[in-house]
């Protein structure tokens, strides 16, 4: 069930650029582990990572602790959360057949943004940073399921148009609801607001032990099915001529890349344009094929956010800027420059 | 995201008015409530000297409503709580205030025009809360967050020429003058005690350029986040790591009523079981609402702090 070959000369491009991914990954890593705004002397923090989170002498218990418990999760929370919005855009875009598809369209945000509040406003105070993320990750799964069945059900659900159009309604409802709730715990508005615009900040190992298990299934789903992606993404009918089961298909990827938003949201807040400008410029590397889009998507993924989330913690050390801020203000510009690049090699 | 900005900003202005409920731990006796209006030196017409510039008051406010949680509290230690008819939702000192559903934050002025004030008090201008008052015949006084404890003492003795109240509100200056003075000589300016001021859980703090970073200062205690540079506000994020390098001495939690905070939740955060003020216990949780407002309560706040700063002083020793 392979799709159209590409000609070798992509397979290549591909696979360079595949080196190219985990290079950058690993480099991303580095520097996220090197750079903070305590500093830690590069050797000391190299030898730490060698021996496995064995401080190695002449490096003070704090700052093992500040590698190990603080640095560390935080560097993997936003590799996976990198990597998980940019291959839920880019699975998005492909069953929706919309370039402008982004984690956040079917209500997934809209649903989080609620579960949040619900859990701020009117959860149990002490236990909070357990019950909103949780929270946030049903939300997002319910606005989800509202978007999709509502979409096939009442807007009779053959196009993709009619998914998005429900993903939009469900959206301004659950954000009405949101809003409402707000106004009626005003006290606690604030601190919804601090967790939407992001919590990295506060990221520990429960976050990594939280998100961990929905964005692997999440995204070993999307690249078992990547191929077919390819296929979906020149029509429903030319799909089902081929003996796909279009329909079926797409509510596993809406469900995969659902759930890799979910998870995202639920440890991080929401972080917008990654969804967006990973998968088109991976797109711009390497051409169409989700093939090599949707892998090469994760990749530079998790290696943007951890990036952008290394300047968010250092560039007004020792305050921090949320990371949302970062992303559209870095994520903007390097998107213009990609498309502007890419039009005058063209 | 700029919608979601735009909210923020205006959440993050909001934030000196941010409160959540009262906690009896922390009390001064209220004076309000007591009939007994001294008229004394007081004169109608009076002009006072708000935010919103000069308010010429005509006679005696018999009908004030408050939107202010702050000056509600100036209003009813001055004595002058009996001619309070109405508070916005997030005033809730001293107890027996007239709580009512008017938002400080987004105040609908036919609700406020419908309880016939003849005085209204706010402390933010979402808008044009004063000229719609004006408008419809409403004296209106606007107290902003005060910067200092000069304007909040200023602001108290406003209050008590606005009322009718000269004599009580400059009894109670002078008594928030005098025990902030004892507190501030009795504090050894040399102790290097730190600290580390949460607003939330998420680590926003202040810094000394803050009404209640200033008050710390006096107490010659040292603010972790100073370090901070220039072009945050006053309520930086700090960075976990940062938190944790600085290992301060004591750490002030202002989120109790908000966010749950104690010193337990607090030695639950990833690194933070080995902080210092947390093995030793200097802890100290703070009722939000008092750390928030520049009202007489602060002298008890200060009193608190200077107090465990003592108490690390001597566990550090």
């Amino acid at each position: 069930m392979s799709g159209p070959d590409a000609a070798g000369r992509r397979v290549s491009a591909g696979t360079r650029a595949t080196v190219l991914g985990v290079a950058v990954l690993v480099v991303a890593v580095l520097v996220g582990m090197l750079v903070g705004p305590v500093r830690i002397g590069a050797a000391n923090v190299l030898r730490w990572l060698v021996s496995i989170g064995d401080p190695p002498p002449g490096m003070s218990e704090q700052q093992a602790l500040i590698l190990g418990d603080l640095r560390l999760p935080r560097v993997i929370v936003a590799g996976l959360v990198g990597a998980s919005l940019a291959a839920s855009g880019a699975a998005y875009q492909a069953v929706f057949r919309n370039p402008l598809a982004d984690p956040y369209l079917l209500g997934a945000a809209a649903g989080a943004g609620l579960g949040a509040t619900i859990a701020v406003a009117y959860g149990p105070s002490g236990a909070i940073e357990l019950t909103v993320p949780a929270s946030a990750f049903v939300g997002a799964l319910v606005g989800v399921g509202l978007a999709y069945g509502l979409g096939r059900s009442t807007l009779g659900g053959r196009s993709t148009a009619s998914l998005v159009l429900a993903g939009v309604a469900v959206a301004s409802f659950l954000t009405a609801v949101q809003t409402f709730l707000q106004q009626q715990r005003s006290e606690t508005l604030r601190q919804v607001y601090t967790w939407i615009l992001g919590r990295l900040g506060t990221t520990g190992w429960d976050d990594v032990r939280l998100a961990l298990p929905s964005v692997v299934l999440a995204l070993a789903t999307m690249w078992a099915v990547r191929r077919l992606l390819d296929v979906i993404e020149v029509g429903d009918l030319e799909a089902r001529s081929l003996g796909l089961h279009v329909a079926r298909l797409r509510l596993v990827v809406v469900i995969a890349a659902s759930l890799a938003t979910a998870a995202a949201v639920a440890v991080a807040g929401l972080i917008g344009f990654v969804g967006l400008i990973i998968p088109h410029t991976v797109r711009l590397m390497v051409g169409g094929s989700y093939r090599s889009v949707l892998p090469l998507s994760m990749l530079f993924g998790a290696s943007f956010l951890i990036l952008v989330d290394t300047l968010a913690r250092t560039v007004v050390a020792p305050a921090e800027i949320p990371i949302g801020v970062i992303t559209a203000f870095v994520g903007a510009p390097f998107f213009i420059a990609v498309l502007r690049r890419n039009r005058r090699a063209a | 995201m700029g919608k979601l900005l735009g909210i923020f900003v205006a959440v993050a202005l909001a934030f000196a008015l941010d409160a959540c409920s009262d906690d009896p731990a922390i009390t001064t006796a209220p004076t309000g409530g007591s009939a007994t209006a001294s008229i004394g030196a007081a004169a109608f017409p009076v002009t006072v000297t708000g935010t919103n510039g000069d308010v010429t008051i005509d006679s005696r406010p018999e009908r004030i409503v408050s939107l202010s949680p702050t000056a509600t509290e100036d209003l009813f230690a001055i004595g002058a709580g009996d001619q309070v008819i109405a508070v916005d939702d997030q005033s809730n000192y001293p107890p027996e205030v007239p709580t009512t559903d008017l938002s400080g934050f987004e105040p609908n002025v036919e609700a406020i025009a419908g309880y016939e004030p003849d005085l209204v008090v706010f402390a933010t201008e979402p808008g044009d809360l004063g000229s719609s008052l004006e408008g419809l015949g409403i004296t209106a006084l606007q107290l902003d967050a005060a910067p200092n404890l000069d304007v909040a003492y200023d602001q108290i003795e406003q209050l008590g020429a606005a009322t009718g109240h000269v004599d009580e509100s400059a009894a109670l200056v002078e008594r928030m003058r005098s025990d902030i003075q004892g507190l501030v000589d009795g504090a050894d300016p040399a102790t290097g005690v730190s600290f580390y001021f949460e607003l939330d859980d998420t680590f926003y703090s202040v810094t000394s350029k803050t009404f209640i970073g200033q008050l710390l200062r006096m107490l010659g205690l040292e603010n972790i986040a100073d370090a901070v540079g220039k072009g945050s506000g006053g309520y930086p994020q700090l960075s976990a790591e940062y938190i944790i390098e600085s290992d301060p001495d004591l750490i002030f939690l202002a989120d109790t009523r908000c966010c749950g905070q104690s010193l337990e939740t607090v030695s639950r955060r990833p690194g933070w079981h080995e902080l210092s003020a947390v093995t030793r216990g200097d802890v100290v949780p703070l009722n939000d609402d008092v750390a928030s407002r520049w009202g007489p309560r602060i002298v008890d706040l200060l009193r608190r702090i200077s107090d465990a700063a003592d108490s690390a002083e001597a566990n550090a020793a």
